[in-house]
């Protein structure tokens, strides 16, 4: 339907289904058009609209009078619904002690490759689970799933971005235990997943070397949304034009509170921070119960 | 993009209030859309008409106010309109601002009938 990125149209189908539990897959309709507008046609509203004020065999004298208009007055946020979602999800992490973390970037960037490398890594230390949010296939959860955390795959179908209903959902599935680490692995996508909150504690933005070093300035909405920025691939920089410190740069100009941490999933070079900076949130978390 | 998200969600904000009215039809929809929240308006528009069909606001006027983009400057307190999420105060130069302005998304008001 959209010509730029294929958005979803109203009959696109998500399917949500936790590696391992495939025959209990679950689809659904993110915007469910067919419950509203399309079936509820002019006739319906408008015989019920004459059975409240008039005789069935009035009917025909209501077209001679002017229509009775009323103005609302609204000023009703256009995403008040999936808002709502995203606190009720919002209130379900914060009762269970779950940090979780919307991982946002655009594709190829390494989302999938940072989760294995910290799933293996914390394995043991930390309880980790993770949702995977991609269009088609579950080729991501089923990498996920060789780490040995629990893994739910959304497909978006043609959506570009997760929205707090499928995250809710989701979670009814994956059940993630208490005081553990939630990632959600967003669409590869740099600008319709800024949008949407879904109730994570964080957002995390991934950028890698191989892309430009202005990426945060020219989408700047997703670097003004996050909380962490993770530049990756650095093990590349010896090969790339990459400016790391002029992409910081930029990134602090969109939002100057955004943080930083740099590294390497395949040397390894970085991570420590990365860790440190989960276990300082994740005690946050901890001591805000407290 | 996610134009079309947006549009569908406006579309259940007026079926619900037209139900809620006992409402045929939407006469007009006033909305209001930030300057900076990160809307492609030709893809809006696109995702409108395809949208809108045999729904309440099919026939209904379309009312569009776009907000400005507005900073307040976190070194020296001045108050500044802007086009971007990143403009430097153009008083004291610092990029340290905070938007306060233009990010908005909502459904003004609305004539049913």
């Amino acid at each position: 339907m959209c010509s730029t990125c294929g958005c979803s149209s109203p009959s696109d189908t998500v399917t949500i289904t936790k590696i391992g539990e495939e025959d209990k897959h679950e689809h659904f309709h993110v915007h469910a058009h067919g419950d509203h507008g399309h079936h509820h046609g002019h006739e319906h509203s408008h015989d019920q609209h004459h059975h409240h004020h008039h005789d069935d065999d009035h009917l025909h004298h209501h077209h001679d009078h002017p229509p009775v208009k009323t103005v609302i007055e609204l000023e009703q946020d256009i995403l008040s619904k999936n808002n709502l979602l995203a606190e009720r999800n919002r209130g379900y992490f914060e009762a269970k002690r779950i940090l979780a973390l919307n991982l946002v970037s655009s594709p190829g960037s390494g989302k999938t490759a940072l989760l294995e490398r910290t799933l293996a890594d914390l394995k043991g230390t930390l309880a980790c689970s993770v949702i995977e949010g991609d269009q088609q296939t579950a080729n991501d959860a089923n990498r996920i799933a060789k780490t040995g955390a629990p893994v739910v795959q959304i497909n978006t179908g043609k959506g570009c971005h997760l929205d707090a209903e499928m995250i809710h959902r989701s979670l009814r599935q994956l059940k993630p235990e208490d005081d553990s680490v939630l990632f959600i692995e967003n669409v590869g996508n740099l600008v319709c997943p800024a949008l949407f909150d879904l109730g994570e504690s964080a957002r995390v933005v991934i950028m890698s070397v191989t892309e430009g070093d202005d990426k945060p300035v020219k989408y700047p909405d997703m670097f003004h949304t996050s909380d962490l920025c993770i530049i990756n691939k650095i093990d590349l920089l010896p090969y790339v034009p990459f400016d790391v410190e002029k992409a910081r740069d930029y990134a602090k100009r969109v939002n100057p509170k955004l943080e930083f941490v740099e590294v390497s999933c395949t040397s390894g070079e970085g991570l420590a921070g990365w860790y440190e900076w989960l276990r300082l949130r994740n005690r946050g978390i901890e001591e805000s119960r407290n | 993009m996610h134009e079309l998200s947006l549009v569908l969600n406006i579309v259940e904000i007026a079926d619900e209030q037209a139900k809620n009215h006992q409402a045929r039809e939407v006469e007009s929809i006033e909305l209001e859309i930030g300057e900076l929240a990160g809307v492609e308006m030709d893809a809006f528009l696109f995702a409108w008409d395809a949208a809108v069909r045999d729904t309440v606001l099919e026939n209904a006027e379309r009312i569009i106010r776009r907000i400005p983009g507005k900073a307040r400057c976190a070194e020296c307190g001045l108050e500044y309109e802007t086009g971007q999420l990143f403009e430097a105060c153009p008083a004291c130069g610092e990029y340290l601002n905070e938007l306060i302005q233009g990010r908005e998304l909502r459904v003004r008001s609305l004539v049913v009938h």
